[in-house]
């Protein structure tokens, strides 16, 4: 991989640090007058999801890692990984749990996911912003009861569980955003 | 479509412009002369940290002036007595929030002051200036960089010793702080630990270590310890001027720069002929004299509550 020197990092470059690659998040240029120049540095971990701050002298260089982000399909999952295909060549991806970590309570077969790839393997999964599916579980519709401000807790195909009105039932189908985890509305 | 248009509003330029006028009539009013020294010049400084930017007058090799330093004191030199300059400074690969390579720089020198008298100075000027545009006191705070340092990192920066404050630059910025001159390690550790720590208003941070003094005398202070009679003032944490009870001796100040084109060297960057007009300046003889230089972008950025040094310039570098 090539390496990046300070003045050429942007939001958004993936790096190695510290034997991890890293994604820049900000990258402020400081100087003191009299001073050496020096480069204030955010980034987030992509293993860990940990953000880090780092400063380093204006010049010096990190090496680039090799990280892609790729649209795939989600095929299925065989109790070990979970299955992810690129979608022009049918190239076919394992995904360990500590890849598709959070995404997995989202996760219905089919999606479309953004797979992120660390040296050709799926280091973390994306879901889809919206998903929609059905309730497996929730109580009965207990009108008039706003002590919880007018939700309930449901419990979806895919395991997750989020907040939904008092109305909805069981065989329900939802629209969730995966991001915030929020439900968004009924899908009839 | 190209980005024609200018980076401030039409509004932080009329501001702007009100500024450079209180400027120039605070020093009208105190009896101090306005000198527009060249910007292009055949010499430049040889401080490490510095670079210019090269120009090619007649073909030959000029630079664009990293601060009008070096002709004012060869005009105090040539019996100028009080004088200030509000004009363009350069420097090299400086670019930024706040940081462009081209900025407007207001430097002065007070003959008979020393640099605690000159703070005083720079206090009244900020002051009013303050009071005029935002309608409210400014507070004042002022104390040694020892102080201001040993607050925050519970270490003496005049005395510990090297591999402490390499530790701790280490774990302040990042492994390649292992092997750094005092210096540049304890740059560091002031601006990304001391500095955001620093009381809000206009803070004055005086006696700085001896390894800094650059173009400034050195004394020993109270505690016993060589310190550079060197000031620097923050306004709400942002770095805004840099003051010095001047140097005078042409014998030291030789040593000096012959320092920093060792330092050039051993960092691989191009070396520098030093300015022989200045050092005949030097032996014939510098006037007693405090100076000190701001950075007037920075100054308006403060005012106006500017996020970024283009917010306040006509056209900042990435429209020029």
């Amino acid at each position: 991989m090539a390496n990046y020197s300070t003045n050429e990092f942007r939001s958004g470059l993936k790096v190695m640090l510290d034997g991890d690659p890293c994604s820049i998040l900000e990258n402020e240029f400081v100087k003191p007058g009299k001073g050496q120049a020096f480069n204030r540095v955010k980034l987030r971990n992509l293993k860990t999801g940990r953000v880090l701050e780092k400063t380093f002298k204006s010049g010096e260089a990190l090496e680039g890692a090799d990280v892609l982000d790729m649209d795939m399909q989600y095929l299925y999952n065989d109790g070990d990984f979970w299955y992810f295909m690129e979608p022009e060549s049918f190239e076919q991806h394992q995904a360990n749990e500590n890849a598709v970590g959070d995404a997995l309570q989202w996760l219905s077969e089919q999606d479309i996911c953004v797979v992120t790839l660390y040296n050709g393997a799926p280091l973390s999964v994306v879901p889809p912003n919206h998903v929609e599916l059905e309730i497996v579980e929730t109580d009965p519709g207990l009108r008039g009861d706003t002590a919880q401000g007018g939700s309930k807790p449901a419990r979806l195909v895919t395991g997750a569980t989020v907040k939904v009105p008092l109305f909805l039932d069981q065989g329900d189908v939802v629209k969730v955003d995966t991001r915030t985890g929020e439900y968004q509305g009924r899908v009839k | 479509m190209t980005n024609w248009q200018p980076s401030a509003s039409q509004a932080m330029l009329r501001c702007r412009a009100e500024l450079l006028a209180s400027l120039r009539e605070f020093f009208s009013q105190h009896g101090v002369s306005e000198v527009d020294v060249p910007v292009l010049g055949r010499s430049t400084v040889t401080d490490s940290n510095i670079e210019s930017i090269i120009a090619q007058p007649f073909g030959g090799s000029g630079y664009l002036q990293t601060s009008p330093e070096y002709f004012m004191k060869r005009l105090l030199a040539a019996g100028s007595g009080d004088i200030y300059c509000l004009g363009k400074a350069f420097r090299n690969g400086e670019a930024g929030q706040r940081h462009n390579p081209e900025f407007t720089l207001l430097e002065w020198y007070r003959c008979d002051w020393d640099e605690q008298q000159l703070m005083d100075e720079v206090a009244d000027l900020i002051s009013r200036i303050y009071a005029t545009t935002n309608q409210s006191t400014l507070a004042v705070h002022r104390g040694s960089y020892g102080d201001y340092f040993a607050q925050v990192l519970a270490v003496n920066p005049h005395s510990a010793p090297l591999d402490q404050l390499q530790q701790l630059a280490v774990s302040a910025g990042s492994q390649s702080w292992a092997g750094e001159t005092r210096a540049n390690c304890l740059d560091l550790l002031f601006s990304v630990q001391v500095e955001p720590q620093l009381p809000q208003g206009l803070v004055f941070v005086y006696d700085y270590p001896a390894c800094q003094s650059a173009l400034a005398q050195t004394s020993v202070n109270d505690q016993g310890q060589l310190v550079s009679r060197r000031f620097e003032a923050f306004l709400n944490g942002m770095e805004l001027a840099n003051g010095y009870f001047e140097l005078r001796d042409g014998a030291e100040q030789g040593q000096r720069f012959d320092e920093d084109l060792k330092a050039r060297s051993a960092a691989n960057k191009p070396s520098i002929a030093v300015d022989s007009h200045l050092m005949s300046a030097l032996d014939q003889g510098l006037p007693s004299c405090a100076g000190v230089a701001l950075g007037v972008d920075r100054l308006l950025m403060q005012l106006q509550g500017a996020d970024s040094i283009g917010q306040v310039m006509p056209f900042s570098w990435d429209r020029c």
